[in-house]
């Protein structure tokens, strides 16, 4: 993997993760979470309690967090499965991150519908906002990543921090992102021009009779 | 029972079966890398396509389809033709074409498939994709950049030698197989994936860069590593055997061997006993032949009847037959095969051998391990225990803790507890319909007594299934005890003698003899130390032998190679020692050997059968004494002379048992 970022010394990551253990209250989730599975089946419960482990790290550092290899063995352990069942499960999907990540892990869509629609604008306010592909900001605050779509395509270009969608960006919306971010603001997530979820830009292109009030179109058909 | 056309021909398989099987039943070859008889069905190579009808337009999988009644399959219509074309275009995308260099070539399945299903051509002009070098033991060397994914090795480590500690991480392109963090993969069979291996990203790491598959002999014969008799082809070029692997037999070892069978033959040309010597002055000193036998005669001519023969763990039955034969003409029958002392009753030798046999361990639906570690002591026995648990069977073991690989109620380690079993356990085996005992050297000692009450208790011999098993650990063992190796006090009743023959035996206590010691043996090991005269003999592959299994399988193999200077077949020794004692034995050929032995042991003749031990067992001692503190084997990959001259098996013993770690050189 080109963009790999790196990982952490072995010695030092267990010397620093090697007692991880939940929290009193990802414990509660973590109990609500395996009850959902029958006895026997744990191994399912892999991928939400890798989530888990992973928010509870990015907590613990103030970051998005990530998985350290004794924390997915913490994971195994208590699903009791092999460490390599869960490992596999940690590096197949992407939402995993095997390396550490800043506070805001931004994640830039550059497939195509994104990058007809300007995801090279949006690149570009990342770069020149400091942010280097695959590389976390000096002051940990964002890492960027350019991923492949995020099923977003109506709203494009967007990008996902975190857990949120930004869409509909352009350069300066993108840098006005990314200050309020890190300015310790919370920006409205969604579209940033305002758009309800999905709908035309602008309001609605067809059925505009019924905006206001119910409108029988049947007499209009052709 | 589905009935289906493939090519026209009209074959019925049975139900379950899958389209790829009923293939093979009417005689195509289906190509394939992912799919394996002994493993489960992954269907990610893509290469088996065929045409079905009735069924979708397109090519489909055969490993993964159920044979259904009715099908029409077809596996020579352009559109399979096609199909394999492309897949084996796909697959070679990524695969370097680095053949001239790979150890795999000659016997790489991706080279014979597509010369045989490829188009001869390459379309694909762009970059490779490479994957770095993954470090998976002292056994497996890694070139992952061929690897084609197709799985096996995963699957074996996950399904056959139940350690989870290989497998495919990352996703798409960037897939990888590895083991756990890149460490050794801790399995006694970790060497099978080699064999499994369809091309060549798992190689083997003794074997690398030694020879080409087309010039080595191939020579079938009879694994003496441990008592289960595996079935290995030994390749040799020269006099050196190169390489071990092992042969299918569905009875004994299936297709599989273990790390030891494979990789001991490293030691077959180290510390090699190549001429006779005598001790003088405290001094071993070379000498002729003819010296060495004028001392030992004059030491049996002084020591009249009072002579012993003590067997080693790896000499076949000829060998022990000959010093036998040897000792009846002076007059002794002081014979013994059990080295470390072991003493059990051998008035009956069903009472000590592996009754359900290897194969048909499957069939328990409730396991009882009294004292033994069976993933050192016999993994092939073990591999056959985890199949039997995948149908249902349940595992208990009396005896110290261990990791056996699969899930055991471990019951504590008092042998009293074999006629004081929980409430559960005795309901759970009075209501099996196939129970089984696993008694390990460990319990035989004051245990024996009690496992073959619990025996009659449960009703473990029954009509159609006998489940009293002893698992020994010495290939000689069964074949010794027939021939009559066994004093009733073990080996402290032949110590007395004033002249023993030790065949190969490296495991004795060799202080408690005091008299004159003959070693007749291949190998620099324990025994040599003490010997008064060797005299070099020869190892398992420079010679034709037959060994009798631990579940009385008598199995014969033959001479790979020939032994290095002065050495000589141990029976041929034992021949002409008796002519320079006056004690001429009456055989002067292999073959005249095998038939006087036949004669007073009628079983050895049966090659390749099983001997029927009539169940009459002996009345011992019921109650079980004493407490198990361990088992006898300490380490796997060093219990006999051959593996302890064997770098390879050295570096083994260091690395996963001694947990060493070693430095990786810089490639």
């Amino acid at each position: 993997m080109a963009e790999a970022a790196h990982i952490p010394d072995e010695a030092e990551t267990r010397a620093r993760w090697g007692s991880f253990a939940w929290t009193e209250e990802n414990q509660r989730k973590a109990n609500e979470i395996l009850a959902r599975y029958p006895k026997g089946r744990e191994q399912s419960a892999s991928i939400p309690f890798l989530d888990l482990a992973q928010r509870q790290v990015g907590a613990e550092t103030q970051t998005q967090g990530w998985l350290p290899v004794p924390v997915i063995e913490f994971v195994a352990r208590q699903i009791g499965v092999p460490y390599m069942r869960v490992f596999e499960v940690a590096t197949f999907y992407t939402m995993f991150n095997l390396a550490p990540v800043g506070r805001y892990h931004v994640q830039v869509c550059g497939t195509t519908p994104c990058m007809l629609r300007g995801s090279d604008d949006v690149l570009a306010a990342c770069k020149n906002r400091g942010l280097v592909k695959g590389g976390t900001t000096p002051d940990g605050m964002f890492t960027l990543t350019e991923v492949e779509c995020l099923g977003t395509c109506a709203n494009a270009p967007m990008v996902q921090i975190n857990d949120d969608n930004y869409e509909d960006l352009d350069y300066d919306r993108t840098v006005a992102v990314l200050e309020a971010l890190a300015n310790g603001e919370t920006p409205r997530t969604g579209s940033t021009i305002g758009r309800q979820t999905s709908c035309p830009e602008g309001g609605p292109t067809t059925l505009t009779a019924m905006v206001d009030a119910n409108h029988d179109y049947r007499s209009e058909w052709a | 029972m589905p009935k289906l056309k493939v090519d026209g021909i009209e074959v019925e398989v049975p139900q379950g079966a899958t389209v790829l099987q009923a293939c093979e039943a009417a005689g195509k070859e289906i190509p394939r890398f992912c799919y394996h008889e002994r493993l489960s069905i992954a269907g990610n190579c893509r290469m088996c396509l065929v045409e079905v009808k009735p069924g979708p337009p397109k090519p489909q999988a055969s490993c993964a389809l159920p044979a259904a009644d009715n099908q029409e399959v077809f596996t020579t219509t352009p559109m399979v033709k096609n199909a394999r074309e492309g897949v084996m275009e796909f697959l070679l995308i990524n695969h370097p074409l680095d053949c001239p260099i790979c150890d795999q070539g000659g016997e790489c399945d991706l080279q014979d498939q597509s010369v045989a299903y490829g188009k001869g051509h390459s379309r694909y002009t762009e970059n490779k994709r490479a994957v770095t070098e993954k470090y998976m033991g002292p056994i497996v060397k890694t070139i992952m950049t061929r690897c084609i994914q197709c799985t096996r090795c995963v699957r074996f480590a996950e399904e056959v030698a139940g350690v989870e500690e290989i497998g495919a991480i990352y996703r798409g392109e960037d897939m990888q197989i590895t083991s756990y963090l890149e460490q050794a993969v801790t399995s006694e069979l970790s060497g099978n994936v080699v064999d499994l291996c369809p091309v060549g990203a798992l190689t083997s790491k003794p074997y690398a860069y030694e020879a080409r598959p087309w010039e080595l002999k191939k020579t079938l014969t009879i694994d003496v590593q441990d008592a289960v008799g595996t079935n290995i082809r030994l390749d040799s070029r020269g006099r050196q055997v190169l390489r071990c692997v092992p042969r299918i037999n569905e009875d004994v070892n299936e297709e599989w061997a273990h790390d030891k069978t494979r990789h001991h033959v490293d030691g077959l040309i180290r510390r090699r006993l190549d001429r006779p010597y005598v001790r003088r002055d405290g001094k071993l000193a070379p000498v002729s032949w003819d010296e060495a036998f004028a001392v030992i005669k004059d030491r049996v001519a002084a020591a009249g009847s009072n002579v012993a023969a003590v067997a080693g763990d790896l000499v076949d039955c000829e060998t022990m037959y000959a010093a036998k034969a040897l000792l009846a003409k002076l007059g002794s029958t002081k014979l013994e095969g059990r080295q470390t002392g072991m003493a059990y009753d051998t008035s009956s030798l069903a009472a000590v051998n592996f009754n359900t046999t290897i194969a048909g361990v499957e069939q328990a639906d409730a396991i009882l391990l009294v004292g033994t570690n069976l993933r050192w002591e016999a993994p092939l026995v073990n591999t056959r225990i985890r199949k039997a648990i995948k149908k249902g069977a349940k595992v208990f073991a009396i005896g110290p803790e261990t990791e056996l690989t699969y899930k055991v109620e471990w019951l504590g380690s008092d042998l009293s507890l074999l006629g004081n079993l929980p409430e559960a356990v005795a309901t759970l085996f009075g209501e099996a319909k196939a129970p089984l005992i696993i008694v390990g050297g460990a319990a035989l000692k004051g245990g024996h007594g009690a496992t073959l009450d619990f025996a009659k208790r449960f009703n473990l011999v029954r009509e159609g299934w006998n489940g009293y098993n002893v698992v020994h650990m010495a290939a000689s063992r069964m074949g010794g005890l027939m021939l009559g190796y066994a004093q009733a006090g073990g080996i402290a009743d032949v110590t007395d003698a004033a002249v023993t023959f030790f065949l190969g035996a490296d495991e004795v206590d060799y202080t408690k003899f005091g008299g004159f010691k003959v070693y007749v043996g291949h190998h620099g090991d324990a025994g040599v130390d003490h010997a008064d005269v060797i005299l070099p003999g020869v190892t398992y592959a420079e010679k034709s032998g037959t060994w009798v299994n631990t579940e009385g399988r008598v199995q014969r193999g033959e001479r790979a190679v020939f032994a290095p200077g002065d050495a000589r077949e141990d029976w041929t020794i034992f021949r002409a020692l008796s002519e320079v004692l006056g004690a001429t034995l009456p055989f002067d050929s292999l073959a005249g050997l095998r038939e006087a032995m036949a004669t007073e042991v009628p079983a050895l003749r049966q090659v390749n059968t099983l001997v029927a031990f009539d169940w009459n067992p002996p009345s011992l001692d019921t109650a079980g004494q004493g407490s198990l503190s361990g088992y006898p084997i300490k380490d796997f990959y060093l219990t006999n002379a051959i593996c302890r001259a064997s770098p390879t098996m050295q570096r083994c013993s260091a690395e996963l048992v001694h947990g060493e770690t070693f430095a990786e050189a810089a490639e």
